[in-house]
């Protein structure tokens, strides 16, 4: 490891290059927190890699001052995964919007997931096509009105989260662009070991400015939010007098009121992290119920893909002794033809 | 010459002559599940153990197990043999063995007239006879009287041969190929031992069904040497004069691995080969999957894009990138291509082609990925383009590929196609350290670093991410000029356009000049030919070379850039015959490239050229010469 000499300061992951999102974008403010957790985790720009695919967020490598890759529409997962085959030392972060995950490249989400390499994964989920400017995106809601859906969306939303779980994601998170936690959000990703994905909720100020101020907005989010602390009981609320339970009929969770006495609190149930279950079910929580945000699921299996393979490559090494190709080529039904 | 059968001799009874022949040319036929491909492998191992050059050829359905019977489930398995160079897989078969009706309807046509053909009459009912498409009994009805029929009911033999072993009776119909290939052994004189020797091996945990495959085969030869049918021959082939050295035989795609890897060990890195299924490329990835302690990790992507973008990942990260597809798939895979183009990093991309357009025809061979090769990508997206000639020149042009893609910071396009692929032919196994390394220098001086400033070759640094001071982005946007930051200027984007094109064209200096395989520069006629076409080509001109025509054989191994003095060795010639497995793609580029006067010979049926057909088109051309 070449360890930088002196302490790096959020700036100095920087890049010399002029950042081109429109003012008031949401990216600023995930590109704050990144650095902020690169210096944290102390990062040497030298072993670290920014890999993306096409759109707003993809820009992302431009602007930090590591190795980056920006790559081709929806391909972030499969060019990142190939970094990781070369080199296992490396840190990556596969940067995506919801357009470049979810809807070219979802395939590819999907099975770095399932596979669990050792990076960190963050998808911006803006709900539209910004850099197309403002087509439908697989996470609009229904009936949204977009330059290509006039008439408003048919289609049902892909809700990302739910999407990494199902696909076998071990370290699932959701957080929000402008969030003081969204720092320890990444930091928790990225000391996951294997694929450590995260959902920000991120503001298109252009094309689809609030989407989420429903949720995100600071004098609603006490009410609209849940935030999942591991062993802790799933309250929220101003009050802290709201909770969420199993619902008698197992169907899924309700909130259930605490009394000024407590009464209630047996009910709630407490965050397992561990549990893929619960995972499921807070996120798939929408509005008119509150929204989870923070780390919904994170339960390492290592070893993670790359470093499995490596460990079979090193096994068959053992077992063959000294892997010679000119030798191996003379082995099996060979015959010498004499002058 | 005639040559006495030694054994029949030793036993004293009457002699019997072996027919000499100088090569000879057999091919088995089955249904798919009858173990056709099994059988020829074994005749093939057989062949080479007894000193034979020789060429092979499966020829199988894309099902995998088709409804029993019918004619789109045969299985073929061909193998040319002799006494002199063999370098194709034989015209028309000498002999044919035909395990049920079906095998014999689709095989027939091929037949010489005279062949031996060999039938299991036992399969022979009406109802397989209603399935092949016989409306009448080809046996009776004047279909086989140009050949020489042996109607055996290879079923019932085999079953009485192995009944003692305790096997159902379906299992006993199943060594019903070891019965043939005894039989086939006995016609061609060959020791049984290391068959026997083989099969003991593999059955080794089925004991039953090896001493059934064992006593079906011995039962075939006993069959051969006592039955006195007037109509079976026997034969004999002289070995071959081979080059001395140690042997095996590789199929195209076994020795494309191996390229590779020597490639790869040749530049001192570790391959990344990533690759999505798909016939007939998928046999490159099982052989290089098992040899991942030789310098090899194998990824098996979630789809043919995926599979080339982590390839170019990986030469990202300082490995070398391999990815390997055909057709359909590389069209997939073509927009990552371009990639690769603007952020020039190494790359192979190994074309297996088969039988286009769209899906095509899976398991039959075409050379029609030319022009998608060359051409396909949006944007002036130029990549090096290169094409094995045979089985055991996969290996060289691997090595090849390599060597340029890492020198020169370029993708490289390897087209091989189903027939090598499949293919197998004996390959002296080649000394490693014979040629030169090309080790791959990573950049890793800070002082006057630019992502994209070039040498004189034009070719930009290769940086491994990792590498202290040396940070930098790189992406498909254009770039600018030596920082490779992100440009939209015009005068930047024209001269980066050529810069891109002129480092592709500078690969012709680093290439050899091109050579004839046969003639000389002022013959009349110029056969230009490329990839698997090879050998017929070769056979063809050599045959008219003897009979004094000035007729020269060309073939090109590098597709792009072309060779630099191919222009002026082309205008010798008086005429161009550029004969292809597609409609017209080489000469399309020939014409194109130097205005010359080629004229294309077409076959797009799924299968080789024959020489035959090589010779015909030769006959018409050589008239005109003066």
């Amino acid at each position: 490891m070449n360890a930088p000499v002196r302490t790096l300061q959020p700036k100095d992951y920087a890049s010399d290059q002029e950042v081109r999102w429109c003012a008031g974008c949401g990216d600023y403010a995930i590109l704050k927190a990144v650095e902020r957790v690169l210096a944290e985790i102390g990062a040497d720009p030298a072993q670290t890699v920014f890999v993306s695919g096409i759109g707003c967020a993809a820009r992302f490598p431009y602007y930090v001052n590591t190795y980056g890759f920006h790559g081709i529409h929806g391909r972030a997962p499969a060019i990142a995964t190939g970094v990781k085959l070369a080199n296992p030392e490396l840190d990556v972060w596969v940067i995506g919007g919801d357009g470049d995950m979810l809807s070219i490249g979802s395939n590819h989400l999907a099975h770095i997931l399932r596979r669990n390499v050792d990076l960190t994964l963050l998808l911006f989920n803006n709900e539209v096509y910004g850099l197309t400017k403002g087509q439908l995106s697989p996470t609009a809601p229904s009936g949204s009105r977009t330059p290509s859906s006039p008439l408003g969306s048919v289609e049902s939303p892909l809700s990302a989260c739910r999407f990494a779980l199902a696909a076998g994601a071990r370290f699932v998170a959701r957080a929000i662009d402008t969030q003081k936690e969204l720092a320890s959000i990444l930091r928790a990703a990225h000391d996951h070991p294997g694929t450590g994905f995260v959902e920000i909720l991120q503001n298109c100020i252009v094309y689809n400015d609030g989407a989420f101020a429903d949720i995100a907005d600071r004098k609603l989010a006490a009410e609209r939010q849940i935030h999942p602390v591991h062993g802790e009981p799933l309250l929220f609320g101003a009050a802290r007098d709201k909770g969420l339970r199993l619902a008698a009929d197992g169907s899924g969770l309700e909130v259930v009121e605490i009394g000024a006495d407590g009464e209630g609190l047996d009910q709630v149930l407490r965050h397992d992290r561990t549990s893929f279950n619960l995972a499921m079910m807070l996120a798939a929580l929408e509005p008119p119920m509150p929204v989870a945000i923070g780390v919904i699921y994170d339960h390492p299996t290592p070893p993670s893909y790359e470093r499995a393979l490596r460990a079979q490559e090193e096994r068959e090494r053992e077992r063959i002794g000294e892997a010679d190709l000119g030798a191996m080529l003379r082995k099996g039904p060979v015959w010498m033809v004499t002058a | 010459m005639a040559v006495v059968d030694k054994a029949l001799e030793e036993t004293g009874e009457e002699e019997r002559l072996r027919q000499p022949l100088e090569t000879a040319v057999v091919r088995f036929a089955g249904d798919s599940g009858d173990g056709v491909q099994l059988t020829g492998s074994l005749f093939t191992l057989s062949t080479a153990l007894a000193h034979y050059d020789l060429a092979t050829f499966p020829d199988f359905p894309a099902e995998i197990r088709a409804p029993a019977g019918t004619t789109y489930g045969v299985s073929a398995f061909q193998i040319h043999f002799g006494g002199r160079e063999i370098r194709t897989i034989g015209d028309r078969p000498d002999v044919l063995v035909a395990l049920n009706p079906a095998a014999l309807k689709v095989n027939l046509a091929d037949l010489r007239p005279g062949a031996v053909v060999i039938l299991d009459v036992g399969s022979f009912t009406e109802r397989n006879l209603r399935k092949a498409g016989f409306t009448e009994d080809p046996r009776e009805d004047g279909t086989l009287d140009a050949y020489r029929v042996v109607a055996l009911d290879i079923s019932g033999l085999t079953k009485r041969a192995v009944a003692h072993t305790g096997l159902t009776s379906r299992e006993q119909l199943r060594c019903k190929n070891f019965f043939a290939l005894g039989l086939i052994f006995w016609m061609f004189d060959r020791d049984l031992d290391p068959v026997i020797e083989w099969t003991r091996e593999k059955f080794a945990k089925k004991p039953q069904i090896c001493e059934a495959n064992i006593a079906a085969l011995r039962a075939g030869h006993a069959l051969g040497e006592t039955a006195e049918l007037p109509q079976l021959p026997a034969f004999h082939v002289p070995p071959a004069q081979i080059a001395p050295g140690l042997y095996r035989a590789v199929t195209g795609s076994e020795a494309l691995a191996f390229g590779l890897l020597d490639g790869a060990r040749k530049a001192g890195l570790q391959m990344t080969f990533c690759s999505y299924p798909i016939t007939p490329a998928s046999p490159l990835l099982h052989v290089l999957a098992k040899l991942r302690a030789y310098g090899v990790t194998t990824f098996q992507a979630e789809d043919e894009i995926a599979a080339i973008c982590a390839a170019i990942g990986a030469s990202y990260a300082g490995a070398l990138g391999v990815t390997s597809s055909s057709g359909p798939g590389i069209s997939l895979k073509t927009e990552a291509i371009g990639l690769a183009v603007m952020t020039e990093l190494p790359l192979v991309i190994v074309n297996t082609q088969r039988a286009g357009p769209s899906t095509g025809m899976p398991t039959k061979t075409e050379q029609s990925d030319l022009l998608q090769a060359l051409y396909s990508r949006n944007g002036d997206a130029p990549v090096v383009v290169l094409a094995a000639a045979s089985p055991a020149d996969c290996f060289e042009m691997a090595r090849e590929a390599v060597r340029i893609a890492v020198q020169h910071m370029t993708p490289v396009i390897l087209l091989s196609d189903g027939f090598l692929a499949n293919a197998a032919e004996p390959w002296r196994i080649p000394d490693l350290d014979a040629s030169p390394d090309f080790p791959v220098r990573f950049r890793t001086e800070p002082e006057g670093f630019a992502p994209y400033a070039r040498d004189d070759r034009l070719v930009r640094p290769w940086v491994k991410p990792g590498t202290p001071g040396l940070q930098h982005r790189i992406g498909g946007l254009e770039k600018q000029h030596e920082t490779g930051a992100v440009s939209y200027d015009p005068d930047n984007h024209q001269r980066m356009t050529e810069l891109r094109w002129n480092k592709v064209l500078k690969v012709a200096e680093d290439i050899p000049e091109q050579e004839l395989e046969q003639g000389d520069p002022d013959d009349c006629i110029c056969v230009v030919g490329w990839g698997s076409t090879y050998g017929p080509i070769s056979r063809a001109v050599t045959t008219r070379r003897r009979r004094g025509e000035k007729i020269a054989h060309l073939h090109l191994r590098h597709l792009w850039p072309l060779p630099r003095n191919l222009g002026r060795l082309l205008s010798g010639f008086d005429r161009i015959l550029v004969p292809e497995m597609n409609k017209g793609q080489l000469v399309h580029l020939l014409r194109s490239q130097y205005l010359v006067p080629a004229i294309g010979l077409s076959k797009v049926s799924g299968r080789p050229f024959t020489v035959t057909e090589l010779e015909t088109a030769l006959d018409r051309l050589w008239e005109e010469c003066p």
